[in-house]
């Protein structure tokens, strides 16, 4: 593998679901190593689609996938990729699907080739390092949101993988849960490519800027200063504004 | 709502190996299924109720889960004893009940008793995944135990989003009635909720693929057999042995 070849390179890809025009036209996307990208797309633009394109779960019908630096075309091809890239479903309650939190976490590692006690082991300390120590022995579906949300990223996680793919990780987490969020994956050394309709948490936490519009994807690095007028009570006493979330 | 199962503690609750209470429920249960004579069924319900001693059951949940189930055999002494024909022992009007009618209701009133009373002191305290994980020790197919862990696990979904399209049709006025709008709207809301069901699996299907799933479900779940599970298990066989013994030689 060629040192400076991205880890995900997608060209020229074309897909469409049945009975309708493509959703995803000549779209080109790179995530290089240890780079964050945030992908800036709104509902119903593909975001979906194009990541479970990566993780070989639809495929194209044009184009060129090439992952850790080889053409990836065939469900073999792709049984790699998922061993290597973990993606965090937009909603958590898919990702949770065995009956306690611990057996969710060490499913991917027992998977993995793992034994018991290794698995175990890798899925207690994946919790621990999220803050999640003593969730072991709960039931997935007993969760909060923001809860289900990091446990379903601690089972991603917990496989260890090269890269990391999100699905609208702020959807549905109070402020809190959120600011928790930002700094898990801010601390995470790993590429993260994140696909969003939040402006304010990719660009807090991206060094690259995308948007994914009309099917394909195009660069928006480049800062554009704005100003905002805005109005609410108490608006004329002297007043900071603290960044959301 | 459906009650969200309690799982606290371990997966051997009172420190037994869950094999052998799903086990010696299973052969319990079968075996006592079988007895015809008094002294073997009176000896499974000694059985039984030294089980429910030993395991300390409540009396109050107890009591009510046995009444529960006798609401069933009432309704069979209703029917039984007047159906059988033999020696007539009590007339009710143009009613008679007849002395094996009234035999085989007792009958089956002390099995029925008998293996509540065992089920909820082996099976009831066991945590679903481990009564799951259990079966599949015990040779339940791997499909059947997924199909089952995952029902388990995907239920209050289900009833979640059936609530949801409930309280939609609610909002909007609906009110249900014996007619044939109530019958359509009840038809698409199940349609909905199968719709949506499909949709769910698939994406817990795709899930489970990019976590490397490959059609074997593996398990955390390590059972060890020893100490008060051997202990269980020799004194479920003797009981098993004893009421046969009774059964043929009495």
């Amino acid at each position: 593998m060629a040192a400076e070849e991205p880890l995900v390179a997608l060209r020229g890809i074309r897909f469409g679901y049945p009975g309708a025009a493509p959703i995803l036209e000549g779209l080109d996307f790179a995530l290089g190593c240890g780079e964050r990208v945030g992908i800036l797309a709104p509902n119903g633009s593909g975001k979906t689609t194009l990541l479970l394109l990566i993780m070989g779960l639809l495929r194209p019908q044009a184009g060129e996938i090439r992952i850790f630096g080889e053409p990836r075309r065939a469900e073999a091809d792709f049984l790699e990729v998922r061993r290597r890239i973990g993606l965090v479903f937009q909603d958590p309650e898919d990702q949770l699907f065995c009956p306690t939190v611990l057996e969710d976490v060490a499913f991917g590692p027992l998977n993995l080739g793992k034994s018991r006690a290794e698995a175990a082991a890798v899925a207690r300390r994946t919790l621990a390092a999220l803050g999640l120590e003593g969730f072991e022995g709960r039931i997935g579906f007993k969760l909060s949101g923001g809860e289900k949300r990091l446990v379903a990223l601690a089972a991603v996680l917990a496989m260890e993988p090269e890269a990391l793919l999100l699905d609208e990780p702020e959807n549905g987490l109070d402020a809190r849960t959120r600011l928790r969020l930002v700094e898990v994956l801010e601390r995470l050394p790993i590429p993260q490519a994140i696909v969003s309709h939040d402006i304010d948490l990719l660009a807090a936490l991206c060094d690259r800027l995308l948007t994914l519009e009309a099917g394909t994807i195009r660069d928006v690095d480049g800062e554009a200063l704005h100003r905002h007028l805005h109005v609410h009570r108490l608006g004329d006493r002297p007043h900071r504004h603290g960044l959301p979330g | 709502m459906i009650p969200a199962p309690p799982v606290e503690g371990g997966d051997a609750p009172g420190g037994i190996d869950p094999r052998v209470r799903l086990a010696a429920a299973i052969g319990f249960s079968a075996a006592t299924a079988v007895w015809q004579r008094p002294a073997s069924i009176l000896a499974a319900l000694g059985f039984a109720l030294g089980l429910a001693a030993f395991f300390r059951l409540s009396p109050r949940p107890l009591l009510r889960r046995l009444l529960a189930a006798n609401g069933f055999v009432l309704l069979l002494w209703a029917i039984v004893p007047f159906s059988l024909p033999g020696e007539a022992l009590v007339r009710l009007g143009p009613l008679a009940a007849s002395r094996e009618g009234i035999a085989l209701a007792l009958a089956i009133t002390l099995k029925s008793n008998a293996l509540v009373l065992a089920l909820l002191a082996l099976v009831a305290p066991l945590p679903f995944p481990a009564a799951g994980h259990a079966l599949h020790r015990l040779g339940v197919p791997g499909k059947l135990v997924q199909l089952l862990l995952l029902t388990w696990r995907y239920l209050a979904l289900l009833e979640q989003e059936f609530h949801r399209l409930r309280r939609a049709a609610a909002l909007r006025g609906f009110r249900p009635r014996t007619d044939l709008h109530t019958y359509r709207t009840f038809a698409w809301l199940l349609g909905m909720l199968l719709v949506r069901s499909v949709d769910r699996a698939e994406r817990v299907r795709r899930a489970m693929l990019c976590r490397g799933f490959r059609g074997v479900f593996l398990s955390l779940h390590e059972f060890r057999l020893a100490g008060r599970s051997l202990a269980l298990a020799a004194a479920a066989a003797a009981a098993v042995v004893a009421s046969a013994w009774l059964e043929l030689a009495g």
